[in-house]
C-alpha cells in the first residue's frame, strides 16, 4: 500500500511538471467544449436557393415570398431558365432551384393541378432530403392558403382528418446542443483517459525508466495501479470541468443524479484506462502508441453514436458498435443529464461497461510483462 | 574463500537462431568487484538481464543471492540495484524526488528515506542541487546519482551496466571511489565496461568473445597468462578473433 | 541530386520500418471508407415504437399495419398508462409513442375527425422530427386514401429530382471527406512528429552538420509521406469505384494534380508545425487538437459551415481542407473542370507558398 502511494506522488508530480498534458486536459475540454456544439449542428436552414419564375404571376411571387421568409431557405439567385440556373448549383451558390412553369396560375385554375419543379443538391443527402421535405411542406401549407382565399366549396370540409399533436418529451425546443454536449463531453472523458494513459506508459519505454523499474521488487499490479489511479482522477476532473461547461455556457444541468453520472464515469474510465494500458503493451514508441490510439479512437467515436443514429445502422455494425465502450458512454450521458434516468435504468449499461473494464484490464495485466 | 553471491552453470540466451550467451559457467563472491569485459556484441548486456530478472533464459542455471533466476525473480529484485546503459532516472523529477521515489519502492521508512538522502547529497556534495531537475543536471553527475540511487536500499549486489560511458575522466575516478566505498560496505559490484584502466580497479574480470567467457582471473594473472604489461593488449588478443564484432 | 536520394532512401527506411505505424497508415483509409460507406447513416430507421391502441378498431388496425410495414420503426404494442411510457422513455427502450385514443374509428366516421397522439423521446432532436414526419405521412397517406372519392381542387404538386446523388447516399458527401481527413493526418502528424522526434533523440544535429544542405534534410523527410499519401489517394479511389459504386465523373488526372498539391501543403504544415516545436508530445497535441479537430468540423464534410455562427464561418476560411473537400467534390462528384476550381487551387497554392516561405525564416533563425 505505502508503494502505491510513492507511485502516486510520482507521478502526480510529474503530470503536474508537463505542460502539454495540462494544456490537454484544461483548455481541450473548454474549447472542445465550446466550438463542437456551435458548429455541429444538423438543423438545416439557409438552404441556398434559386428560382426559375417562368410565369411571373402573383401567385409565383407570393408563393416565393412564402418561402424566402420560412427562415429555411435565403434566395440567392433568380434565372430565366433552368440552363441559366444550372452553374449556380455546380459552383454550390444554389443548394436547390425551384422552377415555376408558364402559366402556372391560369393553369392551377383551369386544370385544378399543376406542378412545380425542383431539383435539389443531393451530394449532402441529409440535407438534400430535409431541404426538399421543407419546401414540400412550405408548399403544402401555401396550397392549404389558396384554397381558403380563393374560396373553394365546402365539399372539401366534409372529408374526414385525423388530427396529429405531437409533443416533444425531455427536450421540447428541440434543442440539439443539448443534444451534442453530453455526447462531446463522453469524447472527450474517452480520449483524455486513453491517451494520456497509453502515451505515458510508452513514454517511460522510450525513455528507459520502465527498465529500471523492472529491476526493482515493484509489483505489477502495484505499477499498474500506479498509473491508474493518477489518469482516473484527471478523467473525473475533465468530466467535471466539461459539466461545468456545459452549465455555464449552455446552461444544461443533469436532470437525473450526479452520484448516477460519477458512478457510472468512474467505472467507465477503468475500461477506458485499461484500453489504453494494453494498447502501451503493444507499443515501443510514442509514434505508434499515438496512432494506434488514434486509430481505435476514431473507429469507436464514429460508430459510437455521436453524431448518427445506432439504430440506423446494418446488423453487422450494430454487432461492432456492442462491442464498443464509446456508445455505452454516449447513451448513458444522454439518458441521464436529458432524460433523468435512474441508476436502475442503466443498469444494463453499468453492467457491460464494468465487464469491459475487468476484461481490458486483465487482458493489459497479462500482456504486461516485466521479463522479455 | 568468501561467500558466493552469483553462480551460473550454462547459463544460455538464444533470440532465434542467434545464440547470445552461450553456456557461461562463473561465479562472483560476496564483495568482489567483478569486471564483466568482452566486445560489442559479445553478450555482457543479455548475460546481465538475465540475471536482474529482465530476461528468461533459455536453458542452463543460475543463483543470484541464493535465489534462482527461473522462479525466484521477484527475490533476486529485492536483493539487487541495477544502473542500466540508458540513463536511467526519471528527468522530469527533482533530486530529492527521484531518491524518495525509488527508495520507496524498495520499502525504506520515511525516516530512512530522509537519513539516506542526506548523506548520499552530501557524499555527492550535491545539497544544492536536491531541488533541481535531474533532467537538467550534467551526465557525469547524473551517472553518480544514478549509481548512489541503485545502491540506496544497500543491495547484496548491485549491476553496473557501462555507468561510464561518455563521461570525463575525473568524474570516472570520482565514480569509481563511490564504487569502492560501496564494495568496502560488503556489496557485490558486478560490472561491464570497456575501459581498460577501469578493468584493472576489479579483483577480478572475465572476458567474453562472441557469447562465451574465453577468459577469467584477477588482472594480474591475465596479463601474466598472455604475457604482455597491459590489460589493453590481454583484451585485444582475445576479441580480435571474434566473429561478430559489430 | 545523389544525396538527395540517399537521404530519402534513408527515410523510406524508417517508414517501412515501423510495421504498426505502417498498417494503421494504409489500415485507416480503408477503414474509415468501409465505416462511412457501410455502416454510418444519418437517415432515421429502426427506430423502436410504442403504439398504444386504445380503440383496437377498424381504422386504428388499418392504420397500424401501415406503421408496422415501415421499415422505419420497429413496433411494439401494448398498453402503457403515461408514468409507464416514461419509465420505457427514460429506460432507452422506445423512442416514440404514438397513441389512439378509444373510439377513433367512431370519431373519423361521424364526427369527421380523429386524434392521434406522438410522443418523442426529444433528446435526439433529429431522430424525433424525423420520427414525427414519417408517421405524419403516413398518416396523411391514409387519410388521402379515406378522401379519394372526393377529389381536391387547386393541387400544387412539387416534382423533386435529386441531381449528383438521385438515391441520397451518403458516401458522395463522405468520400471527398475521408480523403482531406486521411490526407491531413498522414501528412501533417507523421511529418511533423517524424522530425521532432530527430530532435529529440539528437541526430538532428548529426544531420545539420552535414555538407548536406539543411533545407534539404528537411524536405528528404517530406517525400516518404507523399508517396504514401498518394498510395492512399489511390487506395480511397479505387474503393470509392469499386466497392461504394461512387466513380470519379470529372478528370482523373486533374483530381490526382489538386490532391498533390493539397499533399504538398499538409506537408508544409506539418514541417512548420516541426520546426516550431522541441518535444513529440507537444507536435501531437499541436496536429491533433489544431489540424485533425478543425478537419473534422471546418471542412465542411459532417457540418453544413453556413449553420456556424459567422466567426466560425470565418475561421473555416484558414483551414486548407475546407479548399481541397469544395475542389473534390467537384471534380469528382460534379464532373466539373478546372475553370470551376481555380479559385480553391490558388487558394490552397498561396496556403503552401505561404507556409513555406515562413519555415524556411524560422529555419534559418534556429541555426543562426
Amino acid at each position: 500500500m505505502r508503494t502505491i502511494l510513492f507511485l502516486l506522488q510520482k507521478e502526480f508530480k510529474q503530470i503536474f511538471r508537463n505542460r502539454a498534458i495540462l494544456v490537454m486536459i484544461s483548455v481541450m475540454p473548454v474549447v472542445q467544449l465550446m466550438l463542437l456544439p456551435l458548429a455541429a449542428n444538423y438543423e438545416v436552414k439557409n438552404i441556398n436557393l434559386c428560382v426559375v419564375d417562368h410565369d411571373h404571376s402573383t401567385t409565383s411571387q407570393k408563393l416565393i415570398n412564402k418561402i424566402t421568409s420560412s427562415g429555411y431557405f435565403k434566395l440567392t439567385g433568380n434565372a430565366s431558365s433552368f440552363q441559366a440556373a444550372f452553374p449556380l448549383m455546380e459552383s454550390d451558390e444554389a443548394d436547390l432551384i425551384l422552377e415555376v412553369p408558364q402559366h402556372f396560375e391560369r393553369n392551377l385554375v383551369r386544370e385544378d393541378e399543376q406542378k412545380l419543379f425542383v431539383a435539389v443538391n443531393a451530394i449532402n443527402g441529409t440535407k438534400a432530403n430535409l431541404g426538399g421535405a421543407y419546401l414540400g411542406s412550405i408548399i403544402r401549407d401555401y396550397n392549404r392558403d389558396i384554397r381558403l382565399e380563393w374560396n373553394v366549396p365546402g365539399r372539401f370540409n366534409a372529408a374526414p382528418v385525423i388530427d396529429i399533436s405531437s409533443s416533444n418529451w425531455f427536450n421540447p425546443l428541440l434543442n440539439y446542443r443539448v443534444f451534442m454536449v453530453p455526447g462531446i463531453l463522453a469524447i472527450l472523458v474517452t480520449m483524455i483517459g486513453g491517451f494520456l494513459t497509453a502515451l505515458n506508459i510508452v513514454k517511460e519505454k522510450e525513455v528507459g525508466t520502465i527498465e529500471q523499474i523492472n529491476v526493482t521488487p515493484l509489483r505489477k499490479h502495484h505499477f499498474i495501479l500506479g498509473k491508474l489511479i493518477p489518469f482516473w482522477v484527471l478523467g473525473n476532473v475533465v468530466f467535471t470541468l466539461g459539466l461545468l461547461v456545459a452549465w455555464a455556457i449552455y446552461g444544461i444541468v443533469p436532470v437525473g443524479n450526479l452520484i448516477v453520472l460519477y458512478v457510472f464515469v468512474g467505472v467507465y474510465l477503468l475500461a477506458v484506462l485499461g484500453f489504453g494500458l494494453l494498447v502501451s503493451t503493444f507499443c515501443d514508441t510514442q509514434q505508434q502508441a499515438m496512432f494506434i490510439m488514434f486509430f481505435f479512437m476514431m473507429i469507436f467515436i464514429l460508430m459510437g453514436g455521436l453524431f448518427t443514429p445506432i439504430d440506423s445502422m446494418p446488423e453487422w455494425a450494430k454487432v461492432i458498435s456492442r462491442f464498443n465502450p464509446v456508445s455505452y458512454l454516449i447513451s448513458v450521458m444522454r439518458m441521464v443529464i436529458l432524460k433523468g434516468s435512474d441508476l436502475h435504468d442503466v443498469r444494463a449499461h453499468l453492467g457491460i461497461v464494468a465487464l469491459f473494464a475487468v476484461v481490458l484490464n486483465g487482458w493489459a495485466v497479462l500482456n504486461y510483462k516485466k521479463t522479455s | 574463500m568468501a561467500e558466493t553471491v552469483i553462480k551460473t552453470d550454462k547459463l544460455t540466451k538464444r533470440f532465434g537462431d542467434f545464440i547470445a550467451t552461450n553456456g557461461i559457467t562463473f561465479e562472483v563472491h560476496k564483495g568482489e568487484i567483478f569486471g564483466f569485459l568482452g566486445a560489442n556484441g559479445a553478450g555482457k548486456t543479455t548475460a546481465m538481464r538475465m540475471l536482474c530478472g529482465l530476461s528468461k533464459p533459455s536453458s542452463g542455471s543460475a543463483e543470484v543471492a541464493g535465489f534462482d533466476v527461473y522462479k525466484q525473480t521477484e527475490q533476486i529484485k529485492r536483493n539487487i540495484g541495477y544502473m542500466s546503459q540508458k540513463f536511467s532516472l526519471y528527468e522530469d523529477l527533482t533530486v530529492a524526488e527521484n531518491i524518495r521515489f525509488f527508495g520507496g519502492i524498495y520499502g525504506l521508512s520515511n525516516a530512512d528515506i530522509k537519513t539516506k538522502s542526506e548523506t548520499l547529497l552530501a557524499q555527492l556534495g550535491m545539497e544544492g542541487e536536491a531541488k533541481k531537475l535531474v533532467g537538467s543536471l550534467p551526465l557525469g553527475w547524473k551517472q553518480k546519482l544514478s549509481f548512489s540511487v541503485a545502491v540506496l536500499h544497500r543491495p547484496k549486489i548491485v549491476f553496473l551496466d557501462e555507468p561510464t560511458g561518455g563521461v570525463d575522466p575525473v568524474t570516472r575516478r570520482q565514480f569509481w571511489n563511490l564504487i569502492y566505498a560501496a564494495a568496502q560496505d560488503g556489496i557485490t559490484i558486478f560490472v561491464t565496461t570497456h575501459y581498460m584502466d577501469e578493468a584493472e580497479y576489479c579483483n577480478r574480470i572475465s572476458i567474453m568473445v562472441d557469447g562465451k567467457i574465453e577468459a577469467l582471473d584477477t588482472p594480474r594473472a591475465l596479463k601474466q597468462r598472455y604475457n604482455t604489461t597491459t590489460m589493453d593488449d590481454v583484451f585485444y588478443q582475445l576479441a580480435r578473433g571474434a566473429k561478430r564484432n559489430e | 541530386m545523389k544525396q538527395f536520394l540517399t537521404f530519402v532512401r534513408k527515410e523510406f527506411a524508417h517508414v517501412l520500418r515501423d510495421r504498426k505505424t505502417l498498417l494503421i497508415l494504409f489500415g485507416m483509409p480503408v477503414v474509415q471508407i468501409l465505416i462511412f460507406g457501410f455502416a454510418l447513416t444519418s437517415e432515421v430507421k429502426n427506430s423502436r415504437v410504442l403504439i398504444v391502441d386504445n380503440a383496437n378498431d377498424v381504422a386504428s388496425r388499418q392504420l397500424l399495419t401501415k406503421i408496422e410495414a415501415s421499415q422505419y420503426f420497429e413496433v411494439d404494442r401494448s398498453v402503457m398508462s403515461p408514468l409507464q411510457m416514461e419509465a420505457a422513455f427514460r429506460e432507452g427502450e422506445i423512442k416514440m409513442a404514438i397513441v389512439f385514443p378509444a373510439n377513433f374509428n367512431e370519431d373519423l366516421l361521424h364526427q369527421n375527425q380523429a386524434h392521434v397522439q406522438i410522443v418523442t423521446d426529444a433528446s435526439d432532436p433529429n431522430t424525433a422530427t424525423s420520427l414525427t414526419n414519417y408517421v405524419s405521412s403516413i398518416i396523411l397517406d391514409y387519410q388521402a386514401s379515406l378522401n379519394q372519392t372526393l377529389s381536391v381542387p387547386l393541387r400544387i404538386l412539387p416534382e423533386t429530382r435529386f441531381i449528383y446523388n438521385p438515391q441520397l447516399k451518403g458516401v458522395y458527401n463522405y468520400v471527398p471527406g475521408v480523403m482531406a481527413l486521411v490526407l491531413m493526418l498522414v501528412c501533417v502528424m507523421m511529418t511533423a512528429v517524424s522530425i521532432v522526434r530527430e530532435k529529440e533523440t539528437g541526430t538532428m544535429e548529426v544531420l545539420l552538420v552535414s555538407p548536406f544542405k539543411p533545407v534539404l534534410v528537411i524536405l528528404s523527410k517530406a517525400v516518404p509521406y507523399l508517396i504514401l499519401s498518394l498510395v492512399n489517394v489511390g487506395t480511397i479511389l479505387l474503393l470509392s469505384i469499386f466497392v461504394l459504386d461512387l466513380p470519379v465523373a470529372g478528370n482523373l488526372l486533374l483530381l490526382l494534380a489538386e490532391s498533390t498539391l493539397f499533399i504538398i501543403t499538409c506537408l508544409t504544415l506539418g514541417i512548420f508545425i516541426s520546426i516550431k516545436t522541441d518535444s513529440q508530445q507537444v507536435a501531437m497535441l499541436i496536429s491533433l487538437m489544431g489540424m485533425l479537430l478543425p478537419t473534422m468540423i471546418f471542412s465542411g464534410f459532417m457540418f453544413p459551415i453556413e449553420n456556424m455562427p459567422v466567426p466560425l464561418q470565418i475561421i473555416s476560411n484558414i483551414v486548407p481542407s475546407k479548399w481541397y473537400y469544395i475542389i473534390v467534390k467537384a471534380v469528382m462528384i460534379k464532373g466539373l473542370g478546372f475553370s470551376a476550381i481555380w479559385k480553391e487551387t490558388l487558394i490552397l497554392a498561396g496556403m503552401t507558398l505561404f507556409l513555406f516561405v515562413i519555415s524556411l525564416k524560422n529555419f534559418k533563425i534556429r541555426l543562426a
